[in-house]
Protein backbone atom coordinates (compact mmCIF):
# COMPACT_ATOMS: atom_id res chain seq x y z
CA UNK A 1 0.00 0.00 0.00
CA UNK A 2 1.21 3.51 -0.80
CA UNK A 3 2.12 5.69 2.13
CA UNK A 4 3.66 9.08 2.75
CA UNK A 5 6.27 7.27 4.86
CA UNK A 6 8.36 4.60 3.14
CA UNK A 7 10.89 2.46 5.09
CA UNK A 8 13.21 2.34 2.04
CA UNK A 9 13.68 6.12 2.15
CA UNK A 10 16.02 6.01 5.14
CA UNK A 11 18.84 3.99 3.51
CA UNK A 12 18.29 6.12 0.36
CA UNK A 13 18.78 9.40 2.25
CA UNK A 14 21.95 10.06 0.20
CA UNK A 15 19.87 10.40 -2.96
CA UNK A 16 18.97 13.91 -1.80
CA UNK A 17 22.31 14.87 -3.41
CA UNK A 18 20.74 14.54 -6.88
CA UNK A 19 19.36 18.08 -6.78
CA UNK A 20 22.39 19.62 -5.07
CA UNK A 21 25.51 17.63 -4.30
CA UNK A 22 27.18 20.65 -2.72
CA UNK A 23 24.43 21.22 -0.15
CA UNK A 24 24.10 17.49 0.56
CA UNK A 25 27.84 17.10 1.09
CA UNK A 26 27.90 20.09 3.40
CA UNK A 27 24.90 18.81 5.35
CA UNK A 28 26.19 15.24 5.77
CA UNK A 29 29.70 16.41 6.71
CA UNK A 30 28.17 18.64 9.39
CA UNK A 31 25.73 15.92 10.48
CA UNK A 32 28.46 13.32 10.95
CA UNK A 33 30.66 15.79 12.82
CA UNK A 34 27.82 16.60 15.22
CA UNK A 35 27.58 12.98 16.38
CA UNK A 36 31.27 12.40 17.09
CA UNK A 37 32.57 12.09 20.65
CA UNK A 38 33.14 15.61 21.94
CA UNK A 39 32.30 17.40 25.18
CA UNK A 40 29.33 15.00 25.07
CA UNK A 41 29.88 11.33 24.27
CA UNK A 42 28.45 9.77 21.12
CA UNK A 43 26.11 7.79 23.43
CA UNK A 44 24.75 10.94 25.07
CA UNK A 45 24.25 12.58 21.67
CA UNK A 46 22.37 9.53 20.39
CA UNK A 47 20.04 9.73 23.43
CA UNK A 48 19.38 13.44 22.76
CA UNK A 49 18.68 12.59 19.11
CA UNK A 50 16.30 9.83 20.22
CA UNK A 51 14.36 12.28 22.42
CA UNK A 52 14.24 14.91 19.65
CA UNK A 53 13.15 12.22 17.16
CA UNK A 54 10.10 11.58 19.34
CA UNK A 55 9.41 15.30 19.60
CA UNK A 56 9.50 15.85 15.82
CA UNK A 57 7.76 12.46 15.49
CA UNK A 58 10.02 11.37 12.65
CA UNK A 59 9.75 7.59 12.13
CA UNK A 60 13.04 7.52 10.21
CA UNK A 61 14.82 9.23 13.11
CA UNK A 62 13.18 7.00 15.72
CA UNK A 63 14.31 3.94 13.76
CA UNK A 64 17.83 5.30 13.25
CA UNK A 65 18.41 6.54 16.82
CA UNK A 66 16.94 3.49 18.50
CA UNK A 67 19.62 1.47 16.69
CA UNK A 68 22.28 4.14 17.29
CA UNK A 69 21.45 4.30 21.01
CA UNK A 70 21.65 0.51 21.37
CA UNK A 71 24.92 0.38 19.44
CA UNK A 72 26.32 3.19 21.58
CA UNK A 73 25.62 1.08 24.69
CA UNK A 74 22.30 2.41 26.02
CA UNK A 75 19.64 0.05 27.32
CA UNK A 76 15.83 0.17 27.21
CA UNK A 77 15.48 1.88 30.60
CA UNK A 78 17.89 4.66 29.67
CA UNK A 79 16.23 5.16 26.27
CA UNK A 80 12.77 5.22 27.86
CA UNK A 81 13.92 7.94 30.26
CA UNK A 82 15.18 9.97 27.27
CA UNK A 83 11.75 9.70 25.62
CA UNK A 84 10.13 10.80 28.89
CA UNK A 85 12.36 13.88 28.91
CA UNK A 86 10.96 14.78 25.48
CA UNK A 87 7.44 14.02 26.72
CA UNK A 88 7.89 16.14 29.86
CA UNK A 89 9.12 19.13 27.86
CA UNK A 90 6.29 18.77 25.35
CA UNK A 91 3.68 18.50 28.12
CA UNK A 92 5.33 21.26 30.13
CA UNK A 93 5.37 23.51 27.08
CA UNK A 94 1.59 23.21 26.85
CA UNK A 95 1.04 23.58 30.54
CA UNK A 96 3.21 26.66 31.06
CA UNK A 97 1.05 28.47 28.50
CA UNK A 98 -1.74 27.96 30.99
CA UNK A 99 -0.33 30.90 32.95
CA UNK A 100 -1.25 33.12 30.01
CA UNK A 101 -4.75 31.72 30.30
CA UNK A 102 -4.81 32.35 34.06
CA UNK A 103 -3.72 35.99 33.52
CA UNK A 104 -6.39 36.54 30.89
CA UNK A 105 -9.07 34.92 33.04
CA UNK A 106 -8.08 37.29 35.83
CA UNK A 107 -8.40 40.30 33.50
CA UNK A 108 -11.75 39.27 32.15
CA UNK A 109 -13.42 38.02 35.29
CA UNK A 110 -14.94 39.71 38.33
CA UNK B 1 36.90 -42.55 37.16
CA UNK B 2 37.51 -39.08 35.78
CA UNK B 3 33.89 -38.78 34.64
CA UNK B 4 32.75 -39.69 38.12
CA UNK B 5 35.01 -37.07 39.71
CA UNK B 6 33.70 -34.52 37.27
CA UNK B 7 30.14 -35.28 38.26
CA UNK B 8 31.04 -34.86 41.91
CA UNK B 9 32.79 -31.59 41.06
CA UNK B 10 29.65 -30.36 39.39
CA UNK B 11 27.38 -30.82 42.38
CA UNK B 12 27.94 -27.38 43.95
CA UNK B 13 27.55 -25.48 40.67
CA UNK B 14 24.67 -27.07 38.80
CA UNK B 15 22.41 -24.22 39.89
CA UNK B 16 23.71 -21.35 37.77
CA UNK B 17 21.70 -18.67 35.97
CA UNK B 18 19.85 -19.87 32.85
CA UNK B 19 18.57 -17.76 30.00
CA UNK B 20 17.78 -20.86 27.93
CA UNK B 21 18.73 -24.54 27.55
CA UNK B 22 21.47 -25.88 25.30
CA UNK B 23 20.62 -26.78 21.70
CA UNK B 24 22.26 -30.11 22.54
CA UNK B 25 19.75 -30.94 25.30
CA UNK B 26 16.83 -29.84 23.15
CA UNK B 27 18.24 -31.83 20.21
CA UNK B 28 17.11 -29.18 17.69
CA UNK B 29 18.38 -29.27 14.07
CA UNK B 30 20.50 -26.14 14.65
CA UNK B 31 22.82 -28.16 16.90
CA UNK B 32 24.38 -29.44 13.64
CA UNK B 33 26.92 -26.96 12.16
CA UNK B 34 25.79 -28.02 8.67
CA UNK B 35 22.32 -26.70 9.47
CA UNK B 36 23.86 -23.43 10.71
CA UNK B 37 25.79 -23.07 7.42
CA UNK B 38 22.60 -23.77 5.46
CA UNK B 39 20.66 -21.09 7.35
CA UNK B 40 23.32 -18.43 6.71
CA UNK B 41 24.26 -19.41 3.16
CA UNK B 42 20.74 -19.35 1.79
CA UNK B 43 20.44 -15.60 2.48
CA UNK B 44 21.01 -13.36 -0.53
CA UNK B 45 23.25 -10.52 0.57
CA UNK B 46 24.23 -8.01 -2.10
CA UNK B 47 26.43 -5.85 0.09
CA UNK B 48 30.13 -5.47 0.86
CA UNK B 49 33.02 -4.81 -1.55
CA UNK B 50 32.00 -7.48 -4.10
CA UNK B 51 28.22 -7.37 -3.44
CA UNK B 52 28.31 -11.18 -3.17
CA UNK B 53 28.24 -11.81 0.57
CA UNK B 54 31.05 -14.33 0.01
CA UNK B 55 33.70 -13.68 2.64
CA UNK B 56 36.64 -14.96 0.57
CA UNK B 57 35.62 -12.77 -2.38
CA UNK B 58 35.54 -9.70 -0.16
CA UNK B 59 38.94 -10.65 1.30
CA UNK B 60 40.42 -11.05 -2.20
CA UNK B 61 38.92 -7.72 -3.32
CA UNK B 62 40.63 -6.12 -0.31
CA UNK B 63 44.08 -7.38 -1.30
CA UNK B 64 44.00 -10.68 0.60
CA UNK B 65 43.72 -13.48 -2.00
CA UNK B 66 44.94 -15.82 0.76
CA UNK B 67 44.38 -15.47 4.49
CA UNK B 68 47.34 -16.87 6.40
CA UNK B 69 48.80 -16.58 9.90
CA UNK B 70 51.27 -13.88 10.87
CA UNK B 71 52.96 -15.12 14.05
CA UNK B 72 51.87 -17.36 16.88
CA UNK B 73 51.38 -15.15 19.92
CA UNK B 74 48.39 -16.72 21.68
CA UNK B 75 47.42 -20.32 22.40
CA UNK B 76 43.72 -20.39 23.19
CA UNK B 77 42.64 -23.59 24.90
CA UNK B 78 38.98 -24.49 25.20
CA UNK B 79 38.95 -26.67 28.30
CA UNK B 80 35.40 -27.91 27.71
CA UNK B 81 31.76 -27.14 27.13
CA UNK B 82 30.70 -27.58 30.75
CA UNK B 83 29.31 -24.38 32.29
CA UNK B 84 27.22 -23.46 35.33
CA UNK B 85 25.31 -20.97 33.14
CA UNK B 86 23.24 -21.22 29.95
CA UNK B 87 23.42 -17.83 28.21
CA UNK B 88 21.13 -16.94 25.34
CA UNK B 89 23.94 -16.03 22.93
CA UNK B 90 26.54 -18.73 23.72
CA UNK B 91 28.49 -19.73 20.59
CA UNK B 92 29.79 -22.85 22.35
CA UNK B 93 26.30 -24.12 23.26
CA UNK B 94 27.74 -24.64 26.72
CA UNK B 95 25.75 -25.54 29.83
CA UNK B 96 25.54 -27.76 32.92
CA UNK B 97 24.43 -30.65 30.70
CA UNK B 98 27.69 -30.70 28.68
CA UNK B 99 29.49 -33.06 31.06
CA UNK B 100 31.13 -35.25 28.41
CA UNK B 101 33.28 -32.77 26.51
CA UNK B 102 36.13 -31.74 28.82
CA UNK B 103 39.89 -31.79 28.22
CA UNK B 104 41.74 -34.67 29.91
CA UNK B 105 45.16 -34.55 31.55
CA UNK B 106 47.03 -36.11 28.60
CA UNK B 107 45.69 -33.46 26.24
CA UNK B 108 46.56 -30.72 28.73
CA UNK B 109 50.15 -32.07 28.79
CA UNK B 110 50.22 -32.08 24.98
CA UNK B 111 49.09 -28.42 25.00
CA UNK B 112 51.95 -27.53 27.34
CA UNK B 113 54.42 -29.20 24.96
CA UNK B 114 53.09 -27.11 22.08
CA UNK B 115 53.34 -23.96 24.20
CA UNK B 116 57.00 -24.82 24.93
CA UNK B 117 57.78 -25.50 21.28
CA UNK B 118 56.11 -22.42 19.83
CA UNK B 119 57.25 -19.78 22.30
CA UNK B 120 53.72 -18.36 22.52
CA UNK B 121 53.62 -15.58 25.11
CA UNK B 122 49.97 -15.79 26.08
CA UNK B 123 47.74 -18.70 27.06
CA UNK B 124 44.04 -17.90 26.87
CA UNK B 125 41.79 -20.33 28.75
CA UNK B 126 38.16 -20.55 27.73
CA UNK B 127 35.20 -22.94 27.78
CA UNK B 128 32.40 -23.43 28.95
CA UNK B 129 33.46 -22.24 32.34
CA UNK B 130 37.16 -23.22 32.19
CA UNK B 131 37.31 -23.27 36.00
CA UNK B 132 35.12 -26.43 35.99
CA UNK B 133 37.80 -28.49 34.28
CA UNK B 134 39.61 -30.60 36.93
CA UNK B 135 42.99 -29.66 35.41
CA UNK B 136 42.33 -25.91 35.42
CA UNK B 137 44.64 -25.04 38.31
CA UNK B 138 47.31 -27.47 37.06
CA UNK B 139 47.55 -25.86 33.62
CA UNK B 140 47.67 -22.33 35.08
CA UNK B 141 50.47 -23.27 37.48
CA UNK B 142 52.37 -24.95 34.63
CA UNK B 143 52.08 -21.81 32.48
CA UNK B 144 52.99 -19.43 35.31
CA UNK B 145 56.13 -21.54 36.00
CA UNK B 146 57.07 -21.01 32.37
CA UNK B 147 56.64 -17.22 32.67
CA UNK B 148 53.67 -17.22 30.34
CA UNK B 149 50.85 -14.69 30.68
CA UNK B 150 47.57 -16.50 31.45
CA UNK B 151 44.07 -15.22 30.71
CA UNK B 152 41.03 -16.83 32.28
CA UNK B 153 37.77 -16.15 30.44
CA UNK B 154 35.49 -16.08 33.45
CA UNK B 155 31.69 -15.88 33.60
CA UNK B 156 31.92 -14.19 37.05
CA UNK B 157 29.03 -16.15 38.62
CA UNK B 158 31.29 -19.20 39.07
CA UNK B 159 33.36 -17.15 41.54
CA UNK B 160 30.28 -16.90 43.78
CA UNK B 161 29.98 -20.69 44.19
CA UNK B 162 31.53 -22.08 47.36
CA UNK B 163 33.86 -24.47 45.55
CA UNK B 164 35.46 -21.71 43.46
CA UNK B 165 35.29 -18.79 45.90
CA UNK B 166 39.06 -19.04 46.56
CA UNK B 167 39.89 -18.16 42.95
CA UNK B 168 40.16 -14.32 43.16
CA UNK B 169 43.08 -14.58 45.64
CA UNK B 170 44.45 -17.66 43.89
CA UNK B 171 44.50 -15.77 40.57
CA UNK B 172 46.05 -12.71 42.23
CA UNK B 173 48.93 -14.77 43.63
CA UNK B 174 49.72 -15.97 40.11
CA UNK B 175 49.12 -12.75 38.17
CA UNK B 176 46.36 -14.32 36.05
CA UNK B 177 44.43 -11.76 33.95
CA UNK B 178 40.73 -12.28 34.59
CA UNK B 179 38.64 -11.57 31.50
CA UNK B 180 35.03 -11.37 32.60
CA UNK B 181 31.80 -11.44 30.64
CA UNK B 182 29.46 -8.59 31.47
CA UNK B 183 27.28 -7.53 28.53
CA UNK B 184 26.11 -4.31 30.15
CA UNK B 185 26.93 -2.24 33.23
CA UNK B 186 23.24 -2.24 34.11
CA UNK B 187 20.98 -5.14 35.07
CA UNK B 188 18.27 -5.25 32.39
CA UNK B 189 20.46 -6.31 29.44
CA UNK B 190 22.81 -8.47 31.49
CA UNK B 191 20.04 -10.66 32.93
CA UNK B 192 18.19 -10.84 29.57
CA UNK B 193 21.24 -12.37 27.92
CA UNK B 194 22.75 -14.41 30.75
CA UNK B 195 19.81 -15.35 32.96
CA UNK B 196 17.94 -13.85 35.94
CA UNK B 197 20.19 -13.05 38.89
CA UNK B 198 23.38 -12.90 36.82
CA UNK B 199 23.87 -9.17 37.28
CA UNK B 200 23.70 -9.26 41.07
CA UNK B 201 26.13 -12.19 41.25
CA UNK B 202 28.45 -10.59 38.70
CA UNK B 203 28.71 -7.34 40.65
CA UNK B 204 29.39 -9.32 43.83
CA UNK B 205 32.12 -11.29 42.02
CA UNK B 206 33.69 -8.08 40.70
CA UNK B 207 33.80 -6.78 44.28
CA UNK B 208 35.63 -9.95 45.33
CA UNK B 209 38.15 -9.42 42.50
CA UNK B 210 38.61 -5.77 43.56
CA UNK B 211 39.24 -6.96 47.12
CA UNK B 212 41.91 -9.33 45.79
CA UNK B 213 43.70 -6.37 44.19
CA UNK B 214 42.19 -6.52 40.72
CA UNK B 215 41.06 -3.43 38.82
CA UNK B 216 43.54 -1.04 40.44
CA UNK B 217 45.76 -0.61 37.36
CA UNK B 218 48.37 -3.12 38.54
CA UNK B 219 50.06 -5.00 35.68
CA UNK B 220 49.83 -8.34 37.53
CA UNK B 221 46.17 -7.95 38.61
CA UNK B 222 44.45 -7.03 35.37
CA UNK B 223 40.66 -7.11 35.45
CA UNK B 224 39.16 -6.99 31.98
CA UNK B 225 35.46 -6.78 31.17
CA UNK B 226 34.01 -8.09 27.93
CA UNK B 227 30.80 -6.66 26.52
CA UNK B 228 28.84 -7.98 23.60
CA UNK B 229 25.55 -6.51 22.35
CA UNK B 230 22.32 -7.75 23.92
CA UNK B 231 20.56 -8.05 20.56
CA UNK B 232 20.98 -7.74 16.80
CA UNK B 233 23.29 -4.75 16.60
CA UNK B 234 27.01 -3.97 16.55
CA UNK B 235 28.99 -3.01 19.66
CA UNK B 236 29.79 0.65 20.36
CA UNK B 237 33.15 2.38 20.38
CA UNK B 238 35.40 0.51 22.82
CA UNK B 239 37.34 3.52 24.16
CA UNK B 240 34.24 5.67 24.56
CA UNK B 241 32.31 2.89 26.32
CA UNK B 242 35.19 2.19 28.70
CA UNK B 243 34.95 5.67 30.21
CA UNK B 244 31.18 5.44 30.59
CA UNK B 245 31.40 1.99 32.15
CA UNK B 246 34.13 3.03 34.58
CA UNK B 247 32.14 6.05 35.70
CA UNK B 248 28.86 4.11 35.98
CA UNK B 249 30.27 1.07 37.84
CA UNK B 250 32.19 3.31 40.24
CA UNK B 251 29.13 5.49 40.89
CA UNK B 252 26.55 2.71 41.19
CA UNK B 253 28.55 -0.08 42.82
CA UNK B 254 32.01 1.19 43.83
CA UNK B 255 33.42 -1.43 41.43
CA UNK B 256 36.58 -0.92 39.33
CA UNK B 257 38.14 -2.58 36.29
CA UNK B 258 41.16 -2.03 34.01
CA UNK B 259 40.16 -2.82 30.45
CA UNK B 260 36.93 -3.10 28.46
CA UNK B 261 36.74 -5.24 25.32
CA UNK B 262 33.87 -5.00 22.85
CA UNK B 263 32.95 -8.21 21.02
CA UNK B 264 30.58 -8.69 18.10
CA UNK B 265 28.13 -11.59 18.29
CA UNK B 266 28.83 -14.23 15.64
CA UNK B 267 25.75 -15.46 13.78
CA UNK B 268 26.04 -19.08 14.95
CA UNK B 269 24.86 -21.54 17.59
CA UNK B 270 22.48 -20.16 20.25
CA UNK B 271 22.84 -16.56 19.06
CA UNK B 272 21.80 -17.70 15.58
CA UNK B 273 18.82 -19.47 17.12
CA UNK B 274 17.81 -16.20 18.78
CA UNK B 275 18.25 -14.29 15.50
CA UNK B 276 15.96 -16.79 13.76
CA UNK B 277 13.31 -16.52 16.49
CA UNK B 278 13.48 -12.72 16.43
CA UNK B 279 13.29 -12.65 12.62
CA UNK B 280 16.57 -10.72 12.53
CA UNK B 281 18.92 -13.16 10.80
CA UNK B 282 18.98 -11.52 7.37
CA UNK B 283 19.06 -7.95 8.72
CA UNK B 284 21.93 -8.83 11.07
CA UNK B 285 24.05 -10.60 8.44
CA UNK B 286 23.41 -7.71 6.05
CA UNK B 287 24.55 -5.27 8.74
CA UNK B 288 27.77 -7.26 9.26
CA UNK B 289 28.52 -7.45 5.52
CA UNK B 290 27.71 -3.75 4.99
CA UNK B 291 30.14 -2.91 7.79
CA UNK B 292 32.96 -5.06 6.29
CA UNK B 293 36.16 -3.15 7.10
CA UNK B 294 39.34 -4.27 5.26
CA UNK B 295 41.47 -2.44 7.85
CA UNK B 296 40.58 -5.16 10.39
CA UNK B 297 42.07 -8.05 8.38
CA UNK B 298 45.70 -7.60 9.47
CA UNK B 299 44.68 -7.87 13.14
CA UNK B 300 42.25 -10.79 12.89
CA UNK B 301 42.85 -13.20 15.77
CA UNK B 302 43.07 -16.21 13.47
CA UNK B 303 46.39 -14.72 12.30
CA UNK B 304 48.07 -14.87 15.71
CA UNK B 305 46.10 -17.45 17.70
CA UNK B 306 46.09 -21.23 17.79
CA UNK B 307 42.75 -22.59 18.95
CA UNK B 308 42.76 -26.01 20.66
CA UNK B 309 39.55 -27.91 21.36
CA UNK B 310 38.76 -29.99 24.46
CA UNK B 311 39.74 -33.17 22.58
CA UNK B 312 43.02 -31.72 21.26
CA UNK B 313 41.87 -30.92 17.73
CA UNK B 314 43.15 -27.70 16.18
CA UNK B 315 41.20 -24.82 14.69
CA UNK B 316 41.76 -21.29 13.39
CA UNK B 317 39.57 -19.80 16.11
CA UNK B 318 37.08 -20.78 18.81
CA UNK B 319 34.17 -20.03 16.44
CA UNK B 320 35.49 -22.41 13.77
CA UNK B 321 36.02 -24.89 16.58
CA UNK B 322 32.32 -24.85 17.49
CA UNK B 323 31.43 -25.17 13.79
CA UNK B 324 33.64 -28.29 13.44
CA UNK B 325 35.84 -26.47 10.89
CA UNK B 326 39.12 -28.29 11.54
CA UNK B 327 42.33 -26.46 10.71
CA UNK B 328 43.47 -27.10 7.14
CA UNK B 329 46.75 -28.87 7.96
CA UNK B 330 47.59 -32.55 7.37
CA UNK B 331 47.20 -33.59 11.03
CA UNK B 332 45.13 -31.02 12.90
CA UNK B 333 45.75 -32.33 16.42
CA UNK B 334 47.78 -30.87 19.27
CA UNK B 335 49.97 -34.01 19.44
CA UNK B 336 51.01 -33.44 15.81
CA UNK B 337 51.34 -29.66 15.86
CA UNK B 338 53.89 -28.34 13.37
CA UNK B 339 54.66 -24.61 13.53
CA UNK B 340 55.88 -24.38 9.92
CA UNK B 341 52.75 -26.08 8.63
CA UNK B 342 50.67 -23.68 10.73
CA UNK B 343 52.50 -20.60 9.40
CA UNK B 344 51.91 -21.58 5.77
CA UNK B 345 48.37 -22.95 6.00
CA UNK B 346 45.25 -21.23 4.67
CA UNK B 347 42.79 -20.06 7.33
CA UNK B 348 39.31 -21.49 6.86
CA UNK B 349 36.48 -19.01 6.52
CA UNK B 350 32.71 -18.91 6.09
CA UNK B 351 29.98 -16.32 6.42
CA UNK B 352 30.21 -16.06 10.22
CA UNK B 353 33.67 -14.49 9.66
CA UNK B 354 31.93 -11.21 8.72
CA UNK B 355 31.39 -10.86 12.49
CA UNK B 356 35.14 -10.31 13.03
CA UNK B 357 35.57 -7.77 10.19
CA UNK B 358 32.51 -5.58 10.88
CA UNK B 359 33.04 -1.96 11.87
CA UNK B 360 35.97 -1.60 14.26
CA UNK B 361 36.49 -5.39 14.06
CA UNK B 362 36.18 -7.99 16.78
CA UNK B 363 38.56 -10.47 18.35
CA UNK B 364 39.16 -12.14 21.70
CA UNK B 365 41.24 -9.04 22.37
CA UNK B 366 38.27 -6.77 21.65
CA UNK B 367 38.01 -4.18 18.86
CA UNK B 368 40.77 -4.46 16.23
CA UNK B 369 40.82 -0.87 14.88
CA UNK B 370 40.23 1.93 17.31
Amino acid sequence: MESYYDRSHLPRFGEIAKGSKELADAFFAYYNKVFEDGALTAREKALIALAVAHTVQCPYCIDAYTTASLEAGSDLEQMTEAVHVATAIRGGASLVHGVQMVDQVKKMSM
Amino acid sequence: METLLLELDMLPVVSGPRATQSLYTRAVPLVDPEEQFRVLNRLEIEEGPTKTGVFDHDLAASGWPRLQPDSLDVVQINLGKLCNMTCRHCHVDAGPDRTEENMDRATVEACLEVIDRTGARVVDLTGGAPELNPHFEFIIDACVERGIRVLDRCNLTILMTRRYSHLPEWFAERGVEVVCSLPHYRQIGTDAQRGAGTYRKSIAALRRLNEAGYGQRAADRVLTLVTNPVGAFLPGNQASLKHEWQAALARNHDVYFDRLLTLTNMPMSRYLEWLLEAGQTEAYLRRLVQAFNPATITGLMCRNTLSIGWNGYLYDCDFNQQLDMLMDVPRPHVRDFDLDAWLSHDIRTARHCYGCTAGAGSSCGGAINQ
